[in-house]
């Protein structure tokens, strides 16, 4: 027994002492990861990613600005509850940011952030409103919100077979991330003349859409437009083989269009189409540079297969904004420590415009250009199709209607703020 | 030695009847107010970052206790099994936010209580079938409720008063000119609105558990039949356990989204939920008040500290700590029905047993 | 009056406007309730065994599957994994006897219910540790089930007959058969019979409880297997099959717990009757309901018929 009592003493006293460890020389980016729970697939691939972006820093150049990062991962699940735990664990060591990879913990966070004066960057999700930077001044949903992409999608339509008149089946996944659009459909639907039937599935049904495959083929819609993710992607593409449902009247959205959610089905998701910003491949320079300086030194516990994967990708480039944003954040403040704070002006100066991109080894990725009103950099994106062994990108960058998104942002960010008495706000003018 | 009871008389039955009639226990008990109320919000925890010592540890504990005593009324002395938990606690936090964004001047108690009688209202109603029914019946009754409650959460969507993220957050509001929720409020404050509402109700149930209804309550768990010849009237005794627990359930669930996330969407009331405040109740002890507060800081605490431990001093990752935890969970809950149904509570019992005699046992 | 059309008028104006959808939806349900019926059995078999309500059945379900996939992966013939996965559902059977059911004979029944419980987080943790969390394709084909589908023309529509779902009502109502037949006929079935009866009795006329248990829990593993094979297929094998598997739970009360014809009846009840209500009903609620529809039906049932259909009148009533 004694020796438990000892044993256990020691482990705390350990654990007391990391814990309590002040902050080094580095630069602490956290980023909170879901290698278990059902969406794991999805998180241990961007989790790796953006872990090897970083240590390809370190090892390439030595950090950023002299510096070394720390890519802190917290491990949550997908877990709101359990993104706040880790959100609360980084207190006081000086975070420069917060990655929730999800859009629940984002919702949670985006309050909490402030107050705590930490930027949260949620590249592709969270809130669509955020994109107001007067309104969130913490908060970046670069390189285009939800909102901006159901647009992009829209016209993409419109261009295919045209709008008016149509019938749109939305089929999404039922939650914060899933009925994000929905409110824009809401306005749209009158102004463009078209129609939309809305099919959630809930979580718990991701893997069961018979009945939602049904609804479509009562309904026989002229497009389906998919808010899918993890599990419910590969469901629905099948489900929709299984009722004749024409594939290439099938798009999903960019969390909906990995090698993941489709690869299995091969020749039988022949045609099925979604949007992306992050194109696939490893002929990168900056692909490349992972390969060489991480995976292949055996620095990572990424599969040798994955880079150059739509989602790897993906989190490559979020993990180049971040980098990016810090390194603004150093040329601003002209020290190589940074605070959060500093890395939110970081972030609103961020230029990744074309020769940038190319300077990185992105070149053909959505440039990314911030400023202190537009936090989600408005960018366009690309439809890819699926040819049965790789995603084809199959049109130029489609930009977003910037016209009719931005008013209904800021109508919506107004919302947000008004039943928030002492939202803090910034003036961009 | 240390705990020893000869020698302490009571000549009166209301001296018998005290909630702490021994020395020992009131020196005890006294010691954890200080520490509860001067020491841990001024220092916070050993070795820990103040903010996560307030935020990840000492409140949700304080909404967890709660929320076991709530389940445990209803499972460990009323002996009617539930998995609804998480979403009676989401009928709470529901509740909670329409009355505060409908009436933006109620006062933040008596907003709490309502949200809690709202609750212990869905509990009641999910509750009649056990009229006719226990056991593994009643398990489905809850579950309905269970995936009745959260799909009306996403579905309905006048309960997150229609906007777009379908999550409920929590506005800054004040009480007696302090704010005490929303992103403003001060970790402090909130730790200490927790702190005194846990007392006031553990003060409650253990009066209630002492009470007439309380007996009722054991009785019927014991022996149905038996309680209802000596004339308890199951119907009341079971739908007011069914009410107590929900209010507290509901209570605490408001307080879990309000003073500890800020924010909540539907999925931090599902299944899920529902199966960890039941392992909090069966590790901590059925029908113990005692072990409802050591089974939630059990469970809450254990996996945030096999975590820290595994990932600084073993450098394990994420992915296997987290399922590390899970097994243990599982392990600990078989293995407390089997050698220990009581739990730690029985534990803590049989220390105090033995520091009686320690350290000259006969 | 709208809202009365809507609700009494309107969904059967609809099923006889499509009637190739409508025949759809009862194949989709029928498939379902098949697998349903498959997996209330499974529970069945342990309750009336043991008495333990065993919550770790959808589990287990998810554990064969993924089993199943990860050795095939790992390069093994596929009819031998599938031996080995019955050879992992054995050993479990034999460890849950050893660890849990010998430790907790005689204890009350929500006891044994939280054992189970506690068995699933112990299956979760150790399934998602071995076989990491990522959902995976059933190796279906690979076993040499048939693949394809059909299309039978009606009504100026179609109706369409995956083969693999074929395959699952024909397997699984062979199996059911076998249980039923296994149940009511054979020596081992008539000593489960005796030990659901009295344990004591059966102990003094000298059937072994140990050994019916373990043979109990790995007919409830083969059940798993087959149900996790087919949902699998169906889907993927993933950890979301298990709320999937807990339909299974209203299967019972429907049927009535005991009941191995009430298993059936309750299955397809559920899995004609979900399927149904969400394609003509669930679009006015907003949809979704098929996660709670089975379980609302079952409180109806608990309220007005607690026994179920077909379960025995005595049951544990107040």
């Amino acid at each position: 027994m004694k020796k438990h009592i000892i044993g256990a003493a020691v482990a705390l006293g350990t654990l007391i002492s990391t814990v309590s460890m002040s902050f080094a020389e580095e630069l602490l980016v956290p980023h909170l990861t879901y290698r278990v729970g059902p969406f794991a697939a999805n998180g241990t691939m961007g989790a790796n990613a953006i872990t090897d972006y970083f240590t390809m820093l370190n090892e390439r150049d030595g950090g950023i600005g002299g510096l070394k990062v720390n890519p802190e991962e917290c491990e949550t699940g997908y877990n709101a509850q359990k993104g706040v735990e880790c959100y609360e664990s980084y207190r006081g060591k000086n975070p420069l940011m917060h990655i929730p990879n999800s859009t629940g913990i984002t919702l949670q966070l985006l309050q909490k952030a402030p107050e705590d004066e930490v930027p949260i960057f949620t590249m592709g999700y969270g809130l669509s409103a955020a994109a107001k930077g007067e309104t969130f001044p913490w908060a970046f949903n670069y390189p285009a919100s939800y909102w901006s992409q159901m647009t992009s999608i829209l016209s993409y339509i419109d261009s295919e077979t045209g709008l008016k008149g149509k019938k749109i089946a939305f089929l999404y996944l039922d939650g914060g991330y899933g009925r994000e659009p929905l409110p824009l459909l809401d306005k749209l639907e009158p102004k463009m003349g078209f129609e939309t039937v809305r099919i959630p599935v809930a979580f718990a049904d991701s893997q069961n859409q018979g009945s939602q495959w049904l609804t479509i083929r009562k309904e026989k819609p002229d497009w389906v437009i998919m808010w899918g993710w993890g599990v419910m992607n590969i469901t629905a593409v099948k489900e929709a083989a299984k009722t004749r449902f024409p594939l290439d009247r099938f798009i999903g959205n960019w969390w909906s269009g990995g090698h993941v959610d489709v690869e299995a089905l091969g020749m039988k998701a022949k045609g099925y189409k979604a949007s992306n910003f992050t194109p696939a491949g490893r002929d990168f320079p900056v692909v490349q540079d992972v390969i060489k300086h991480v995976v292949s030194k055996g620095l990572t516990k990424t599969e040798p297969d994955m880079p150059g994967k739509v989602l790897y990708n993906r989190s490559l480039f979020m993990a180049v904004v971040m980098a990016e944003a810090i390194i603004e954040a150093q040329k601003l403040t002209g020290k190589a420590n940074v605070t959060g704070a500093d890395v939110r002006k970081g972030f609103e100066m961020i230029k990744l415009d074309e020769a940038r991109l190319k300077e990185l080894g992105f070149e053909g990725f959505t440039p990314v250009i911030g400023s202190c009103a537009d936090h989600e950099g408005q960018g366009s994106i690309f439809v890819q199709q699926w040819n049965g062994k790789d995603w084809e990108k199959i049109t130029d960058f489609i930009p977003p209607m910037t016209d009719i998104v931005q008013p209904l942002l800021t109508e919506a960010a107004d919302t947000y703020k008004s039943d928030k008495p002492g939202w803090k706000t910034q003036n961009c003018s | 030695m240390f705990y020893k009871e000869t020698g302490q008389f009571k000549s009166r039955y209301k001296d018998e009847l005290a909630a702490f009639p021994l020395f020992e226990d009131k020196i005890g008990i006294g010691i954890l107010c200080v520490l509860t109320f001067l020491v841990i919000p001024m220092f916070g925890l050993p070795g820990l970052n103040y903010e996560f010592a307030m935020g990840a540890i000492m409140i949700p504990c304080m909404v967890f206790i709660i929320m076991t005593l709530g389940l445990n009324i209803l499972l460990g002395f009323a002996g009617q099994i539930s998995l609804g938990t998480g979403a009676f606690s989401g009928v709470g936090a529901y509740a909670f936010y329409k009355f505060i964004t409908i009436f933006p001047d109620i006062n933040i108690i008596i907003a709490l209580v309502l949200s809690g009688l709202v609750s212990a209202v869905v509990g009641v109603i999910f509750g009649l079938p056990s009229l006719k029914i226990k056991g593994f019946y009643l398990i489905v009754a809850t579950l309905a409720a269970q995936f009745f409650l959260t799909w009306a959460f996403i579905r309905v969507a006048w309960l997150y008063n229609y906007n777009a993220s379908g999550a409920i957050e929590g506005p800054n509001k004040e009480m007696f000119g302090i704010i005490m929720i929303g992103p403003q409020s001060a970790g402090m404050t909130r730790y200490y609105f927790v702190l005194v509402t846990l007392i006031v109700l553990t003060w409650l149930a253990s009066n209630v558990i002492r009470g007439r209804i309380g007996r009722s309550w054991m009785m019927i768990r014991d022996m149905d039949i038996a309680a209802e010849l000596i004339g308890i009237r199951p119907l009341v005794a079971k739908l007011s356990a069914f009410a107590f627990s929900s209010f507290y359930i509901g209570i605490a669930g408001a307080l879990m989204v309000f003073f500890w996330l800020g924010a909540a969407e539907a999925e931090s009331f599902d299944i899920n939920h529902s199966f960890l405040y039941l392992f909090m109740v069966i590790i901590g002890g059925l029908g113990s008040i005692t072990g409802s507060y050591m089974g939630a800081i059990f469970v809450w605490v254990v996996p945030v500290l096999i975590k820290e431990i595994g990932k600084s001093v073993f450098g394990f990752d994420a992915f296997v700590m987290e399922n590390f935890s899970t097994i243990l969970l599982g392990a600990m809950i078989i293995i407390i029905l089997i050698l220990e149904p009581h739990g730690l509570a029985r534990l803590w019992q049989i220390t105090k047993q033995k520091l009686r005699l320690w350290p000259f046992p006969y | 009056m709208e809202i009365l059309h809507m609700i009494f008028i309107a969904p059967f104006l609809d099923m006889v406007a499509l009637p190739d959808l409508f025949f759809q939806g009862l194949w989709d349900g029928f498939v379902g309730g098949t697998l349903y019926a498959l997996l209330a059995l499974g529970f069945v078999l342990i309750f009336k065994a043991s008495g333990v309500f065993n919550f770790s059945q959808p589990i287990l379900m998810v554990l064969a599957a993924l089993a199943l996939v990860s050795f095939y992966e790992m390069g093994i013939n596929p009819w031998i994994s599938v031996a080995l996965v019955l050879l992992l559902m054995y050993a479990l059977a034999y460890g849950v006897e050893r660890v849990i059911l010998r430790n907790l004979v005689n204890q009350d029944g929500n006891i044994l219910f939280m054992s189970t419980i506690g068995l699933t987080f112990v299956i979760i943790g150790a399934a998602q540790w071995i076989f990491g969390g990522v959902p995976r394709s059933m190796i279906h084909a690979e076993l040499g089930f048939p693949v394809g589908s059909s299309e039978w023309p009606m009504f100026g529509g179609a109706v369409y007959f995956e083969h693999i779902d074929i395959s699952a009502v024909v397997l699984a109502s062979s199996l059911i058969a076998i249980l039923a037949v296994f149940f009511s006929k054979t020596k081992i079935g008539r000593g489960l019979r005796a030990v659901a009866d009295d344990h004591q009795a059966a102990l003094s006329v000298g059937i072994s409880l140990n050994q019916i248990w373990v043979i109990v829990w790995f007919v409830a593993g083969i059940v798993a297997l087959v149900g996790g094979l087919f949902w699998g297929a169906r889907s993927d094998v993933s950890f979301a099959l298990q709320i999937i598997g807990l339909k299974a739970l209203p299967v019972l009360i429907i049927g009535g717990f005991t009941s191995v014809p009430g298993a059936i009846i309750g299955g397809l009840i559920i899995g004609l009757g979900e399927k149904i209500f969400e394609i003509y009903w669930g679009p006015m609620m907003g949809g979704s309901v098929e996660g709670w529809f089975a379980y609302v039906i079952a409180l109806v049932f608990l309220l007005f018929k607690p026994q179920g259909l077909f379960g025995e009148k005595i049951i544990e009533r107040v």
